[in-house]
């Protein structure tokens, strides 16, 4: 593999924020992801190559949008340009490039809108910033709205409330219609509708990893704890990233998983129909993708016969959870109304232990002194439990039942303004992997505050993309690779299996 | 995009992976570790073979713990972990020796 192009952004010793960059123009303007394949554009259903006519069909796709949202079109229409979010991306913060401030990547959609869908802009272009849709701007498009990981944290400082995410993916939707995508996720959902998660991993694959799974813990601990797959009439379905079957640290949360469910007594399975939790259509502003991805979690609900859904460590998923799953595959009618639907992994283990449901040794986390990274969807777009703010306070809480050292990072980027991890919304893929460096350096700023301050050696994320990026970007700032670890890890560590037999 | 083996142009991928996994034979594994910057020794071998072997079975390639846990049955515990892996191949057991082995690169969030 070939090294590192680009130089690591520098972190400085004791300080919790980053200073704001001087502007260097087209920083970023060379670094193009890889463009999907026709038979990945044709498998999620889109043109497989530019059609011909692909000026008019983008502006008509557009138009299309804008009617069908009145959201989007708000947003397009009330930007002041008043520079609020221009220092708040985490892209800008680490790439200097000025087409990386929110307010300047969504002009570039917006100038088009402005174009072909407002009175002064069809008629006195220049006077409006009007411009047309033509190739250097289908080529901006794609360079720069690939360089936004719809993590909605410059919405949050938006006296408008103007959502950039929903802004990024109207372009990816559009360039999609023309037959314009990105490999990365445009593959992946081929592979999802074809073979029920994003790795490609099928039925034999999964139970064979899970079988190895019960042998290692059972090796470990000396307790069987299944991990069960298609049983009919278990209480609890599963749904979570495929990433959890094959990746590292993942696979460790996992684990934590059927600890929790095995000491608990509640029966529970995965499918392998629905053995995807992510929805990548979300990040490509895909509506009838999204539907159709969701859908196999509603099939396999009703053929296994659960009572109750739970969703694993996963960000964008719980978002696409917990918002859209009623709007876009219920009513849940079938499930048992006693529980939330859905419900989240770090709800319901809070809930048990809530309840003194399960037995657990701090001490067996004592080598850990452990951070927490809130994942932008969870925080920024979804809730869990039932008090305000239970996305922060839950996962925290869980951590803090099963730990003894915990230690926040600096207030300015936890909670709802956390700073992305700088891999998500369909970024983290190796041809993008200098803007993911780049993009994590906010996070790795505050990070090493904490490193510093109080010898934080254990990064606890609760999301697929952020544990990938981070095993991934932590050694570009001389971070060990190890320090992220499942927040379902150190629940697991600290459950102690046959105390509750 | 192509590969020169021994005069025959193999097509790869924007990132070296092997279009057709049938095009692949030793000769080509060593030149794609060449171009990763490895030599290959039989500890190498031994986790293509494997990746191989598992591939024809499962039409995936083995998360890295299935991995590990196969390299320490045949090659005793001390080498069935990540860190020997790595070690081997240091941009990831995954993704690059599933390349030297001719698979497909694991999509997802891995």
């Amino acid at each position: 593999m070939a090294k590192a192009t680009f130089d690591t952004p520098e972190l400085k010793p004791h300080q919790e924020v980053v200073d704001l960059p001087t502007v260097k123009p087209g920083t970023m303007h060379h670094l193009k992801t890889f463009p999907a394949k026709p038979v990945h554009n044709e498998s999620i259903g889109y043109p497989g190559e530019l059609v011909d006519d692909w000026q008019d069909k983008a502006v008509q796709r557009l138009g299309e949008l804008v009617e069908g949202s009145k959201a989007l079109r708000v947003f397009l229409d009330t930007c002041v340009k008043c520079g609020a979010c221009t220092d708040k991306c985490h892209y800008f913060l680490g790439t200097q490039d000025p087409n990386n401030m929110p307010v300047a990547r969504q002009d570039l959609l917006r100038s088009v809108y402005r174009r072909y869908f407002t009175f002064a802009g069809k008629h006195f272009p220049k006077l409006v910033g009007a411009k047309d849709f033509d190739k250097p701007m289908l080529d901006d498009w794609y360079n720069y709205f690939h360089q936004c990981s719809q993590c909605r944290r410059c919405s949050v400082f938006c006296p408008y409330g103007i959502d950039t995410a929903e802004i990024s993916m109207a372009a990816r939707e559009v360039m999609d219609s023309i037959g314009v995508g990105q490999k990365y996720c445009n593959e992946i959902l081929g592979k999802v509708h074809k073979v029920g998660n994003n790795l490609g991993l099928p039925e034999p694959a999964l139970v064979d990893t899970l079988e190895g799974l019960e042998e290692d813990v059972e090796e470990d601990t000396g307790v069987l704890v299944r991990f069960p797959v298609d049983q009919k009439g278990a209480d609890v379905l599963l749904i979570t990233p495929s990433a959890d079957f094959f990746a590292e640290p993942h696979i460790d949360g996992l684990i934590g998983y059927g600890k929790v469910f095995h000491q608990a007594g509640i029966s529970w399975t995965l499918s392998s129909y629905a053995s995807e939790a992510a929805n990548f259509s979300m990040f490509i502003g895909s509506a009838d993708n999204l539907k159709k991805t969701a859908m196999r979690i509603r099939e396999a609900a009703l053929e296994l016969g659960v009572k109750r859904i739970i969703v694993g460590e996963c960000g964008h998923a719980w978002r696409v959870a917990y918002s859209f799953w009623n709007t876009l595959i219920g009513p849940f009618d079938f499930l048992d109304p006693k529980y939330p639907v859905p419900q989240h992994i770090v709800e319901f283990t809070y809930d048990l232990i809530q309840r003194g449901a399960l037995e657990l040794d701090k001490e067996a986390n004592d080598h850990r002194r452990i951070t927490f990274h809130d994942s932008c969807n969870v925080a920024r777009a979804s809730r869990m439990g039932n008090i305000p703010g239970g996305q922060f306070i839950l996962p925290r809480e869980v951590i803090k039942a099963a730990a003894n050292n915990f230690f926040d990072m600096a207030p300015d980027t936890i909670h709802e303004k956390t700073f992305c991890c700088g891999g998500g919304g369909g970024l983290l893929t190796d041809d993008l992997m200098e803007l993911r460096v780049k993009g994590a350096m906010p996070r790795m700023q505050a990070l090493k505050q904490v490193v510093e301050e109080n010898d934080v050696n254990t990064l606890v994320a609760i999301c697929a993309i952020c544990k990938t990026q981070f095993a991934k970007v932590l050694p570009y700032y001389q971070f060990d690779s190890h320090m992220i670890t499942s927040l379902h890890e150190v629940v697991g560590d600290a459950i102690q299996l046959g105390a509750k037999e | 995009m192509a590969l020169e083996v021994n005069g025959k142009s193999i097509a790869v991928d924007e990132e070296g992976y092997l279009e057709n996994r049938d095009d692949w034979n030793m000769d080509i594994a060593k030149a794609i570790a060449k171009e990763e910057g490895l030599d290959m020794t039989d500890a190498h071998w031994e986790v293509v073979n494997f990746l191989r072997e598992y591939y024809d079975e499962y039409q995936i390639a083995p998360a890295v713990r299935v991995l590990t846990k196969s390299i320490g049955k045949k090659l005793g515990k001390d080498k069935g972990n990540s860190k020997y892996l790595y070690e081997l191949f240091p941009y990831g057991p995954a993704k690059q020796a599933c390349k030297i082995a001719g698979l497909p690169k694991p999509t997802g969030c891995v």
